[in-house]
């Protein structure tokens, strides 16, 4: 079977289509704009930042709380901590936790949802798919927070805490699209000429898998993002002096309304990152769809 | 001769999609008389659905008429007030969808729906036990047995054939002139579909109702028809009464269409016209039919032919006749 | 109709069981989870002051020396009583917790919930008919924001605002001190009040609760709101309303008749989850405005490491959702009589 690199003339029209559709839709080039840009403010900020002693143990009081000003573009903390430095150093952790993620989860909890769907009846499904319910019977914050705080709070812990409550989702996509995909004929001739079923499930349904999975992981990032700042917000995942987006909004919010700089920066910076995936998800999944069409 | 019942004259239309825009009716040109029955022939995209949908003007949001006129008994179609086209729709015109289980919304039950087009399409307020032997009388019309039980019934509780009936009760209901039916029996069982054609006739007849019956195939118009219209890629290109058209067609089209037909008499397999139906965002020049036709000549793809009228109310439009 | 009835029984039947079978999944996985804790789960509810041998007496009173299966039957036969253990930092059942707590975030809930849908449904309908306008457009990117911001971003915000900066709404609390509690009934207290005719308190807790239960709305309506209106442009294109619109019905009737009811199946199918969610994002909400409901017990409890108010809140939680659940479906075979057909046919 060919390789995934080696693409033959329909596939590189397609792309190309593809990519002008998602360039026609002007919100999601801004998205993607302001992704990029938010990725390279965490890639750089440790050489770019104005104040890089603001993520760690550091106090000057004499700037302490001050107000947006040109010298500190978003004000300082009660610690006389740059805000903005500390914003964009948070923004690494909070990209890496979401990389982490996502990396752990769609692959697995595809391959989970693949082989359920492929032995559909047998015990394998019934025991896949009823952890996959049980995981999903209550709201996965919830559970999130459960497991994060009966964990230390570090930045694995919570990034795993999350990573076990969204593996369900792919598991369903994929056993979804398995079980339709499995009726098809050409998979019905594959098991007909003796094909190994690892072989039919890995190479004949599973590349058909690469829109649905890539719309939804795309789609996902904002949401993995979210509920990090949430768990963050609540004492979770990282720890003082380091800065996360989320604890620097549950510290901030004490200082409200007199020093609002404090907690409403890292609001904005939260809600800019998610709408920027978000953005660019819309239009992956935009894109894709007119393509399947 | 009466003044006609519907007149479309010279009407082109455009539908604006990503890729460009497909220029699918290119001078469509029809006319139909009071109690007269006109079937339209025609391949799939050929767009027999598109101009009847002008008629009553529910063709889809990126419809673009460029040119031409419909008249509805001397009114123009087009141009007029949407209130006005809502009295044609209630009391004059209606249609008969291909999928009678697209056409019924499925989460209401048949009354729902029913009643409704009842009282729409009447004059007067009605009291309740008047809708309701009203719609019992338009259920028996299309011969549904019980018909109580089918009136408390959602769509998909019913079969096939019985659906399509209910589709016909409802458009019987809001058309007393004119009944456009578009491939009624297409997505029917071929039995059940004899059926539907034999009791669209019977109606017909019953009531002087005028009729266009849309099909592409050519058996089931031959029974209920007066004049059949063949059309191909946008355009009108021969009309003739229905013996006359089956028994000598003239353009080279329609003698294809025919010949594709298989015969119970014997003669071989039949052959399919060469070629495929042009691509509307880039149409030929001319006659449509010209890159397909063994009969083609120079002038075919410059120019569009006109309208020619051999005798005996045939027209075609090909230069072969000129 | 007594047909359908029938129908219906089997269908919540089933639906029952598998909830059932999944509560259970979910109790020993969270179980599990709980015992597993590394360190001392005695230690850490009790601190570090206290002496050795209290903690030993302790762990002999959670069963916590036992083997993890015995553990869990323990845990398990209890909690059918109803008995949950106690909270060490309320030094009380868990179970009168509950009680206390739980109608009042239901109270958040529900309102939350009535807001909702009145806003999707209206905001859906009208940019679903006209879709690509300027309000549509207008919508569209609001609802970005709607979704993106998280919950507890607008709750910051939504204090700001509304709390401090236009002083017009309160900030904590269900009521204002000094207004005379009304006498527990049900525990909700907007019916209690209205129950004990005591109007001024109605009133003042409905200035309470508008401004958490509107946050706890924000990111539903935007979501709903789509939701319904991509329904709506879905289905305007179906042949059915074409086929209304040639009878003549006005466009009137069939906007919001015949193309709303089918529109708004995908919305109520999410309803469930969704409600699933605002009791999740309860735990935030009332968090930031001290609202005294199950939510801020929960994350309370959590942060404390409590281990038996955080077990039993997952269960109830679990519990709640698969109701809500359960209800939706029923809803929306309502609704969809094709699911009704096709639940038969399976």
């Amino acid at each position: 079977m060919g390789s995934i690199i080696r693409l033959d003339e329909y596939q590189r029209e397609s792309i190309k289509k593809s990519w002008s559709k998602f360039a026609g839709n002007r919100l999601s080039v801004i998205g993607l704009t302001s992704v990029i840009l938010v990725i390279i403010i965490a890639i750089v900020s440790p050489w770019l930042a104005p104040y890089k002693q603001s993520w760690q143990p550091f106090v000057d009081f004499a700037n302490a709380s001050k107000p947006p000003t040109w010298d500190y573009l978003f004000g300082t903390d009660i610690f006389g901590r740059d805000i903005l430095s500390r914003i964009m150093y948070a923004l690494r952790w909070d990209l890496l936790i979401v990389i982490g993620c996502l990396s752990i989860d769609v692959i697995p909890g595809t391959i989970l949802g693949l082989i359920a769907g492929y032995f559909k009846g047998s015990w394998l499904d019934t025991v896949i798919m009823r952890v996959a319910d049980i995981v999903l019977a209550i709201p996965g914050i919830v559970l999130a927070l459960a497991i994060a705080t009966l964990l230390p709070p570090t930045l694995f812990n919570s990034m795993m805490a999350i990573a076990s409550i969204w593996w369900p989702w792919y598991s369903r996509l994929s056993y979804g699209l398995t079980c339709s995909i499995r009726n098809e004929y050409f998979v019905q001739a594959a098991e007909l000429m003796g094909e190994n079923p690892f072989r039919i499930m890995f190479q004949e349904i599973l590349p058909n898998f690469f829109s649905p999975i890539l719309t939804k992981v795309s789609l996902d990032v904002g949401w993995v993002i979210l509920w990090t700042s949430t768990l963050s917000f609540v004492g979770l995942g990282i720890q003082e002096p380091l800065p996360s987006l989320g604890n620097m909004v549950a510290s901030g919010s004490r200082y409200m309304p007199d020093y609002w700089w404090m907690a409403i920066f890292p609001a904005l910076a939260i809600a800019f990152t998610i709408m920027s995936f978000n953005l660019v998800g819309d239009g992956i999944r935009d894109m894709l769809a007119v393509e399947e069409l | 001769m009466s003044e006609p019942l519907i007149e479309i004259n010279d009407l082109y239309l455009n539908y604006e999609i990503y890729e460009g825009t497909l220029q699918v009716l290119n001078g469509v040109q029809l006319k139909i008389s009071k109690g007269e029955k006109i079937g339209l022939i025609g391949e799939s995209g050929s767009g027999k659905t598109t101009t009847v949908r002008a008629i009553t003007r529910i063709q889809a949001n990126n419809a673009e008429i460029t040119k031409g006129s419909i008249f509805y008994k001397g009114k123009d179609i087009l141009n007029m007030s949407e209130k006005e086209m809502q009295t044609i729709r209630r009391k004059n015109i209606s249609m008969i969808f291909q999928d009678p289980t697209a056409a019924l919304n499925p989460v209401f039950t048949v009354k729902d729906q029913l009643f409704d087009v009842i009282k729409y399409s009447s004059a007067e307020k009605l009291t309740k036990q008047e809708t309701m032997e009203r719609a019992m009388k338009a259920l028996k019309d299309v011969a549904l047995p019980d018909p109580e039980r089918i009136l408390e019934n959602y769509p998909i509780m019913l079969s096939g054939g019985m659906r399509q009936r209910i589709c016909i009760a409802f458009a019987l209901v809001s058309a007393t002139e004119l009944l456009i039916a578009d491939e009624p029996g297409t997505s029917l069982d071929v039995t059940i579909e004899d059926q539907i054609l034999r009791l669209l006739g019977q109606l017909v007849k019953d009531r002087g109702t005028s009729v266009i019956l849309i099909s592409h195939a050519l058996g089931a118009v031959k029974g209920l028809v007066d004049k059949v219209y063949v059309m191909y890629a946008g355009n009108i290109i021969e009309g003739a009464t229905t013996e006359e058209l089956f028994s000598e067609p003239l353009h080279p089209y329609t003698v294809g269409l025919f010949k594709t037909v298989p015969k119970i008499t014997g003669g071989g397999i039949p052959e399919a016209i060469k070629g495929r139906i042009p691509d509307y965002l880039n149409p030929p020049k001319g006659c449509r039919f010209a890159p397909r036709c063994e009969h083609v000549m120079p002038i075919c793809s410059t120019e569009m032919p006109e309208f020619t009228n051999t005798g005996k109310g045939h027209e075609v439009m090909c230069y072969l006749f000129k | 109709m007594i047909r359908i009835n029938m129908k219906m029984r089997g269908f919540v039947l089933r639906r029952l069981f598998s909830s059932i079978f999944v509560l259970l999944g979910l109790s020993i996985l969270i179980f599990t989870i709980s015992r597993l804790v590394p360190g001392d789960v005695a230690r850490l509810a009790l601190g570090p002051e206290a002496p050795q041998w209290v903690v030993d007496a302790y762990r002999e009173k959670l069963h916590l020396n036992e083997p993890l299966p015995v553990q869990y039957y323990i845990w398990l036969t209890n909690a059918l009583h109803g008995d949950f253990g106690e909270s060490i930092t309320s030094r009380r059942a868990v179970i009168d917790d509950f009680v206390q707590y739980f109608p009042a975030t239901l109270e958040l809930v529900i309102f939350s919930t009535i807001i909702t849908i009145s806003l999707s449904i209206i905001i859906g309908a009208y940019t679903g008919r006209r879709a690509n306008s300027l309000a549509d457009n207008a919508f569209r990117v609001l609802s970005y924001f709607g979704i993106a911001v998280p919950a507890f971003v607008w709750a910051i915000i939504g204090l700001f605002l509304f709390g401090f900066v236009w002083n017009v709404f309160p900030i904590s609390g269900q009521l204002d001190t000094g207004v005379i509690r009304p006498p527990l009934v049900t525990g909700i207290m907007l019916v209690d009040a209205a129950i004990a005719g005591n109007w001024l308190a109605f009133a003042n807790h409905l200035h309470h609760i508008i401004l958490p239960s509107a946050v706890m709305s924000i990111a539903r309506i935007a979501q709903d709101s789509k939701i319904l209106r991509s329904g709506m442009v879905e289905n305007l294109k179906k042949d059915y309303i074409l086929a209304a619109t040639s009878y003549g019905i006005p466009d009137q009737t069939i906007t919001m008749k015949y193309l709303l009811k089918p529109s708004l199946i995908p919305m109520v199918s999410i309803m469930g989850m969704e409600v699933a969610q605002s009791i999740g994002g309860s735990f935030i909400i009332e968090t930031v405005f001290n609202w005294p409901g199950f939510g801020k017990y929960g994350m309370k409890a959590m942060l404390m490491k409590d281990v038996n108010p955080i077990v039993a809140s997952v269960m109830l939680i679990g519990a709640s959702c698969a109701f809500v659940n359960i209800l939706v479906d029923i809803i929306v075979a309502y609704l969809d009589p094709r699911i009704r057909v096709m639940e038969k046919a399976t």
